[in-house]
């Protein structure tokens, strides 16, 4: 079982991965190139230049091709061996950041060294996948203990608090998808039940006016009661856990959003959570300089990435204007189009035809990393392409959200397709470290 | 373990499922079922930008372009890009100082942001531009020069009659329908706003992609989509250029107007209206300063007196009063009457200028010597005809004459904003005279007085009448369009000819002619004759009314003349009105002799040359004109005061000593000179300091 496969790196390599792969590289590569290109550029001369930025993501791929190469010519024991190791180098790259970073547009994230940026936030969703894994697949580990289920909880909230301390809540967010893998591995269901219905809490309180809520809890606990008459009678405890539940939902909706809106959550955060729920921001959130500046005409309207987004995205139509023929990604209407709204130019220039066939792909892509991941043998392998697919997930799920005007605008790339040295090195060593277990899925790994 | 949560695995997909099934469905929603993303990219990207096509151009009747169009430029800049310009010298250059450079820059990104291009100076002059031009490879980071058409008016002549461009204001964007918006050009006024549409051309629309900071980039499509420009078609006119020059001269320093008529045809040969402008003052850069001048010059400038003035038409009427009477057959060319020096046919005698008797034995001496006794005598036995039964009815039908004549309602020449004049109805008399009067209440009608006003198009026009017999078409420049085709029907209500009288034989008609001959041979307008040209004309001298400082004075009488010459075949009809000029053989008969022997024989004789200048020189601006305009200056240099605070305007108007003395118009000064007198209004910021003595001395 334990075979060396040194010899050929093709063996037991999961084929279908590499192309979908590929495929969703070479559409990023296009999608830039149709962003950045102008009439009269010399294609060939800007790739030597490294000076456009297709050409520096086509170098950037070569990078990663390269790392992919190595990754799949490394022993995947090595993986399982220093997952600890990543973990804390990853935390001591982040950490690194606070006496190094140079300001870059309002994030405090990344570090720079000659010519180029590096960003450990994103980089840090690798050792976190591996600590993970590693973590639960301890021989001895019994997830159903609540003591377990914290630990696994703190590996993956740990960056993200470092990261919201660099101002990368978007990047921050990111981390709290591995509590799917927890989910898959065993984590109780009640707990993300009670997560989302915190959530959906929370959104209600920003939909609903104050008391009205109010007035529904009430209600709904009223309801609860009176459903559950005789559980109550035979069991007053009961009540008191309903009234309890009450309290604390009320509590919530009353103390505890405005609190996390007032002293938490950055201004342009809350607006645009306000503008993707699609309300305008209540009087007692709004910071006072910053409704002067408003007011003055000096900022943008916070909606503006995302109206522009849609309207690049609704005037591609059913086929699209084609390749280098959509007028709002080439004459930059839409902010951030290489990077966070790199959508926008496939939506326009391919239409819901183009963004439906890139959206299956990413579905088959995360299917198949489902596929994989039931197949292992070992845990770490099954949790690690868990963690991949919750990764990969989050981000485009969240990302395209942003840009349709679902979800709120968080600085999220795209996998694989959006502009940028860093994440397209990070997705493509996360995703062969992956293939690289899989290949070697026939060996038992602890 | 693996065995154990395994079925998660499904939950996991199908959350995966579910979330890009959302996600399909808004992608749905956004491209597929709503269009009007479709729309607001359009807006977004595509820049409609409309091509404006040269205006046309308009040639006089010897095919010279009188007006035409020029190319200015215009100093663009673009904020951001101004870098390691020499401020400086281009200050230098331009005549300001770095202030105002500063000032200008930033004008430039409020109005237009930093990054688009907007005008730094419009419409450099000559002088600046040929300076910037050698310069401007100095200047290229950031600064460039825009052509811009101008119109040009080679002969510095015919201001009124050709109008000017202006931008459309909100009231012509809102009347056209969207047609016009904010910026457009429009004629507005003389033929540049009656010939508008036929002037502007077809405008053209070029599809323009611009980016996110509205920056062109390129066509939109190949310009598959664009229309391109027409140019505006030329209109050819009557205009007789040097005539309109030398009418505008002799007009010099008076206040009045000149119309003359080609009357086979209704062409307007040459339409002046004293005080003029150079219209080129309203092109170019100095325009807003030029027109601020002229819309506070208490003359007037701007208003086009020869259809906008009102004036009594006096003793011009008269050949009008001949015809009517002769047309209802209440005279014949044999009539006469006896006058002594007024006519005594009602309570109130109407004094006659001649007293000899024989001076009105028929229609021919009594239009030679003008008789006010004859006409007075025609016009009651016009409206008291028996045939119509009672004063009222054949007022009536005189009115309708005159109606028909073009008197009291606008004869419809091609220029915007003409006066009807004003013939009153019946009502207005019965409203006045509480429904009791006569014939004899408004017997002075028969000599063009009275309610009866007039605009000296509509004497000119009735030149055209006497001249042709009893037709006129209706007065217009334009003979015709530049590839004129069945849709300008703007020229058809020009070529109809409208016969005003038919039941009076040609020899009453040469009655007629006859007596206006004699005007000039023997009569009162013997210095406007022409040797070996027979001119037919009508002096008038009208009295002269206005209210100044709240009293009505009588000013020195407006001097009337009205011809039109030759006898046989005419080619001319003229008018000509100069207020305060007199008699009207005083200065309105030379002028319009010597307009007509300039016409008739295109020359004029040396002699005549000296008598040219000897008019341009004369000054018959009145007195009064100083001090209303020292009086509305300095009202206005109040009010500014008042609202703002600053009064550097209003120091200027302040008296430096000495009482108030108000100019008390002169009505017997041959040529009175404009005294310029500084009388101060202000007294209730510094009162005078006479004022305060005399208090005192009433106090001791």
């Amino acid at each position: 079982m334990s075979k060396s496969n040194k010899g050929s790196i093709s063996k037991g390599v999961d084929a279908v991965m590499i192309w979908l792969y590929l495929l969703l590289v070479t559409i990023g590569l296009v999608a830039i190139f149709a962003v950045t290109y102008r009439e009269g550029d010399s294609v060939v001369s800007s790739f030597f230049a490294f000076k456009t930025d297709y050409s520096k993501q086509f170098y950037f791929f070569a990078i990663a091709g390269l790392l992919a190469i190595f990754i799949l010519l490394t022993d995947s024991k090595f993986f399982t061996a220093t997952a600890n190791l990543w973990y804390a180098a990853g935390i001591a790259l982040l950490l690194l950041v606070f006496p190094f970073h140079s300001a870059v547009k309002g994030t405090e994230s990344i570090i720079r060294f000659g010519g180029f940026q590096f960003q450990p936030a994103e980089f840090c969703k690798v050792p976190v996948c591996l600590a993970l894994a590693k973590y639960l697949s301890l021989p001895n580990l019994d997830f159903s203990k609540t003591r377990s289920q914290l630990i696994a909880a703190a590996i993956a909230i740990v960056p993200a608090v470092i990261t919201i301390a660099q101002k990368e809540t978007g990047l921050a967010l990111v981390f709290f998808a591995f509590f799917l893998v927890m989910y898959r591995e065993g984590l109780p269901a009640t707990i993300l039940v009670v997560g989302f219905s915190i959530a959906a809490l929370i959104i209600a309180t920003l939909l609903i006016e104050k008391n009205t809520l109010a007035f529904i809890l009430t209600a709904l606990a009223a309801l609860l009661v009176y459903l559950m008459r005789r559980q109550v009678k035979r069991d007053k405890g009961l009540l008191i856990k309903i009234v309890m539940l009450w309290a604390l939902c009320v509590g919530i909706q009353r103390f505890a959003v405005p609190l996390l809106f007032q002293n938490v959550f950055q201004t342009h955060q809350v607006e645009r959570i306000f503008s993707t729920i699609g309300k305008d921001i209540p009087p007692e959130y709004i910071d006072p300089k910053e409704a002067a500046a408003v007011a003055a005409g000096k900022k943008k309207d916070v909606d503006y990435n995302v109206k522009q987004s849609k309207i690049a995205i609704g005037s591609g139509g059913v086929l699209g204007k084609g390749l280098l023929s959509g007028t709002q990604t080439r004459y930059d209407f839409v902010p951030e189009q290489r990077t966070d709204f790199i959508f926008c130019t496939i939506g326009e220039g391919f239409g819901f035809v183009g963004t439906t066939v890139l959206l299956v792909i990413y579905l088959l892509l995360l299917f198949r990393i489902v596929f994989i991941a039931e197949r292992q043998r070992s845990v770490f392998s099954r949790c690690y392409a868990y963690g991949v697919a919750a990764v990969f997930f989050f981000h485009v799920a969240i990302n395209v959200g942003m840009t349709v005007g679902l979800a709120p605008v968080i600085g999220i790339p795209l996998p694989f397709i959006s502009y940028g040295g860093t994440a397209l090195i990070t997705f493509t060593i996360l995703l062969f470290i992956l293939i690289r277990l899989d290949a070697d899925r026939q060996m038992v790994l602890r | 373990m693996s065995v154990f949560n395994g079925s998660r695995s499904y939950i996991v997909r199908i959350i995966f499922l579910g979330v890009f099934l959302v996600i399909i469905l808004q992608l749905l929603n956004l491209q597929v079922f709503s269009d009007k993303y479709e729309d607001l990219a359009m807006n977004n990207a595509v820049f409609r930008k409309t091509v404006y096509p040269p205006r046309g151009i308009i040639f006089d009747r010897k095919n010279k372009a009188i007006l035409n169009n020029t190319l200015m430029f215009d100093l663009m800049v673009t904020p951001s890009a101004v870098k390691g310009v020499d401020t400086a010298y281009l200050c230098q250059l331009l005549e300001i100082d770095t202030v105002e450079f500063k000032k200008r820059i930033i004008d430039a990104v409020i109005r237009n942001g930093s990054v688009r291009s907007s005008a730094f100076e419009e419409l450099l002059s000559e002088q600046k531009y040929a300076r910037l031009e050698e310069n401007m490879w100095r200047f290229n980071s950031g600064f460039y020069l825009q052509q811009r058409p101008v119109r040009l008016y080679p002969f510095n002549a015919g201001a009124h009659v050709m109008g000017y461009v202006g931008e459309a204001d909100s009231g012509i964007i809102a009347r056209s329908d969207g047609f016009y918006q904010p910026g457009d050009y429009v004629g507005r006024s003389g033929l540049e706003a009656y010939y508008e549409r036929v002037l502007m051309g077809q405008r053209g629309v070029q599809f323009l992609i611009k980016d996110n900071k509205n920056r062109i980039q390129g066509s939109f499509e190949d310009g598959l989509l664009d229309t391109a420009a027409v140019a505006g078609r030329g209109l050819r006119t009557y205009i007789d250029i040097e005539l309109q020059q030398l009418a505008e001269k002799l007009m010099r320093n008076k206040v009045g107007s000149v119309v003359a008529i080609e009357p086979s045809t209704g062409g307007i040969i040459a339409m002046v209206s004293a005080p003029d402008y150079n219209p080129n003052d309203l092109t170019g850069s100095a325009k807003k300063k030029n027109y601020s001048r002229l819309v506070l010059d208490v003359s007037s400038p701007l208003l086009n007196r020869a259809i906008k003035g009102l004036y009594p038409p006096g003793s011009t009427y008269k050949p009008l009063g001949a015809l009517v009477g002769l047309d209802e057959g209440v005279i014949t060319p044999r009539s006469g009457i006896g006058c002594s020096g007024a006519y005594y046919g009602c309570n109130r005698p109407v004094r006659c200028t001649e007293k000899w008797s024989g001076h009105s034995n028929n229609l021919r001496e009594s239009i030679a010597h003008s008789c006010n006794a004859f006409f007075s005598n025609t016009y009651r036995l016009t409206v008291d005809n028996p045939r119509w039964g009672g004063v009222k009815k054949g007022y009536a039908k005189w009115k309708g004459y005159m109606n028909a004549f073009g008197l009291g309602n606008r004869l419809g020449v091609d220029l915007p904003s003409e006066n009807a004049g004003n013939i009153p109805d019946t009502t207005k008399y019965n409203s006045v005279y509480r429904g009791s009067w006569n014939s004899c209440t408004n017997v002075t009608l028969g000599i063009g007085q009275d309610m009866m006003t007039v605009t000296p198009l509509q004497i000119a026009n009735s030149m055209c009448i006497v001249a042709n017999k009893g037709f006129f078409y209706v007065p217009h420049f334009v003979k015709s369009i530049d590839n004129e085709t069945a849709e300008d029907t703007i020229l058809n209500k020009f070529r109809s000819k409208h016969e005003v009288l038919t039941n009076i034989p040609d020899t009453a008609y040469e009655t007629v002619h006859s007596g206006m001959q004699d005007v000039v041979e023997i009569g009162t307008a013997r210095g406007a004759a022409i040797p070996g040209i027979a001119i037919c004309a009508k002096t008038g001298t009208a009295e002269n009314f206005r209210v100044l400082d709240g009293r009505r004075v009588q000013l020195k009488d407006n001097s009337l003349f009205a011809a039109f010459a030759p006898r046989r075949n005419p080619k001319i009809a003229i008018a000509v009105i100069v207020e305060n000029g007199g008699f009207g053989s005083t200065w309105a008969g030379p002028i319009a002799s010597l307009l007509m022997e300039k016409y008739l024989t295109d020359s004029l004789r040396a002699d005549r040359m000296v008598e040219v200048e000897r008019i341009a020189a004369a000054n018959l601006m009145p007195s009064f004109l100083p001090r209303l305009q020292f009086k509305e200056d300095s009202i206005r240099a109040e009010s500014y005061f008042k609202i703002t605070g600053d009064s550097s305007y209003l120091k200027k108007y302040r008296r430096r000593g000495g009482a108030p003395t108000p100019v008390a118009p002169k009505r017997d000064s041959s040529t009175p000179k404009p005294r310029i007198v500084y009388t101060p209004l202000m007294e209730a910021i510094e009162p005078p300091k006479s004022f305060e003595a005399k208090k005192k001395t009433v106090a001791v």
